[in-house]
């Protein structure tokens, strides 16, 4: 389903030391930073998988999220997602995948949940039957009843997420990416989210990448997890068999504390 | 297309949600016209050489330019678009299945057209009612009218080419000032919205016949009362539509080429 092999990618930016000094010299001499963003990214999932995707921040996880739904060009590596390669097919690619990112939204601010959705089935072209199962669906699952007719603005953080989610899934994705889909949320709507999730990817075999700071999301959607830091994958596996390792004092959220430092990503 | 539909509709409706900021609108543009008439019917009355326009040209020149301004400014700026560039929203475009480019054109479109159904016909109805000096008269003849209102239409799409430019320029330095200002300041000079063109100097209305400023708003106001008739109206329609063509396509290409080098703000 998703292959990624040798994945590279740095990012230019502007360096330059604090005050005013070094602000008046930035004018004349810019000097550059290069920041390898992902450092021969590769991994390989199947139909259905999911795989929580952690490791500190600016390890390169939402980087890796960026590259595989077809918004960032890696400098390179092989990247295939269903047989297309995101960036050079993207727009019959992107028709195939979901995408949500935790800290923005894809909805429009000022009208009902309903109208934005409306408008993704348009962009999506999905035929009305599917859009009305689909969305039947979700308003069931996902609990939107009470509030898809109300403008996003007024909506809380943890309606809003439901509702990104949801949108996602309008088109009937098979690869959905979410990168710190629970991010904020308090402990109902993290266990809602979840739960759909769960549900989702049963009922369709939709396979799922998910970045997340909160160990709990992973143990209760996954087995699998992605160590990546400094844009390097340093572990592939099972997040039981780590925990095992670390032994059974240490609570989940040590475990993930004493990996990073074991690996030295915390930065 | 039925999802460019979709988006203009979207837009639209939201765009004439704004009452009273049109009335504002109306307000100042009412006012302004009324002054300019007034200067130069200052200049007209004092006598010298014959005019380079008849006075009654002028008058609908600035009534036309006062009332179809929401087509033709290009000081316009859609900060949602901005504001998605500097703050990384615009990841979720990037990974929608259509033509970034052609829906951002339509969205532009959208906005222009809605905020001008608003605000054109109250400011229209009051040129043609006013006393003498000031009112303006009907267009001189139905062909001068039809060149009138295809040049408009022109026009609409000519200022959003030309602000599109803003919009790539953002992409790369991070703010739209820069940018706003020489498209938004130096064009409205150049588009003859500051002073119009007849009354400039020979020698730089001949410099600008080769910048494509004055096809935004100059051309078809001339039309409308004759100024520029017989087949010198349709070569230079005939021009406009190459400019609108020829920046359409770079501006195509030019917005291609930054979202692939794009660099997603905000992690």
């Amino acid at each position: 389903m998703i292959t990624l092999t040798n994945i590279n990618k740095t990012f230019k930016t502007a360096k330059r030391g604090k005050g005013t000094t070094a602000a008046l010299k930035s004018l004349f001499r810019r000097e550059y930073k290069y920041v390898q963003a992902l450092d021969n990214v590769s991994f390989h999932a199947g139909k259905g998988e999911i795989i929580g995707y952690i490791g500190p921040n600016g390890a390169g996880k939402s980087t890796s999220i960026k590259v595989m739904s077809g918004i960032l060009v890696p400098d390179g590596g092989y990247c295939s997602v269903m047989g297309f390669t995101p960036w050079k097919q993207r727009r019959e690619y992107v028709r195939n995948i979901g995408v949500v990112f935790g800290q923005r939204t894809q909805l429009w601010w000022d009208v009902p949940v309903a109208d934005s959705f409306d408008l993704l089935r348009d962009i999506y072209r999905v035929p009305d039957v599917e859009y009305r199962r689909n969305l039947e669906l979700l308003t069931e699952t996902i609990g939107l009843r009470e509030f898809i007719n109300t403008p996003l603005r007024q909506l809380s953080l943890g309606q809003r997420m439901r509702a990104e989610i949801a949108a996602s899934l309008l088109h009937s994705p098979k690869v959905l990416f979410l990168d710190e889909p629970t991010i904020g949320l308090d402990a109902p709507s993290k266990l809602a989210v979840r739960q759909f999730i769960r549900d989702v990817n049963a009922e369709t075999k939709l396979t799922v990448i998910l970045t997340t700071h909160d160990m709990n999301d992973i143990e209760a959607l996954t087995d699998r997890v992605i160590l990546i830091g400094k844009g390097r994958i340093l572990r592939d596996g099972s997040f039981a068999e780590i925990k095992h390792e670390f032994g059974k004092e240490m609570s989940t959220e040590e475990v993930v504390a004493e990996l990073y430092r074991q690996y030295e990503i915390v930065v | 297309m039925k999802s460019y539909l979709a988006m203009f509709r979207m837009k639209f409706i939201a765009g004439i949600q704004y009452h009273a900021a049109a009335w504002a609108g109306i307000a100042t543009q009412f006012f302004w016209g009324f002054m300019l008439i007034m200067i130069y019917r200052a200049f007209y009355r004092s006598g010298g050489a014959e005019p380079p326009i008849e006075w009654k040209q002028l008058v609908a020149y600035i009534w036309l330019q006062q009332s179809f301004l929401t087509i033709t400014n290009l000081f316009f700026i859609d900060n949602d678009l901005i504001s998605g560039i500097t703050d990384g929203q615009v990841a979720y475009e990037l990974c929608r299945p259509y033509d970034m480019y052609s829906f951002w054109f339509v969205r532009l479109t959208a906005a222009r057209l809605s905020r001008f159904v608003l605000r054109f016909a109250p400011i229209l109805v009051a040129a043609f009612l006013l006393p003498e000096p000031y009112r303006m008269d009907l267009p001189v003849s139905a062909g001068a009218l039809s060149a009138f209102l295809l040049s408009m239409c022109l026009s609409l799409f000519l200022a959003i080419a030309v602000s599109m430019f803003v919009y790539i320029l953002t992409f790369i330095t991070m703010t739209p000032l820069g940018a706003r200002i020489i498209i938004g300041i130096a064009a409205e000079f150049l588009a003859g919205q500051a002073i119009p063109i007849p009354l400039m100097p020979e020698w730089l209305q001949h410099i600008l016949n080769f910048l494509p400023y004055r096809y935004i708003s100059d051309l078809p106001l001339r039309l409308y009362s004759g100024h520029i008739s017989g087949t010198d109206a349709l070569f230079q329609i005939g021009l406009q539509a190459l400019w609108v063509l020829g920046l359409t396509a770079l501006g195509y290409l030019a917005f291609r080429w930054v979202t692939r080098r794009i660099v997603i703000q905000g992690g």
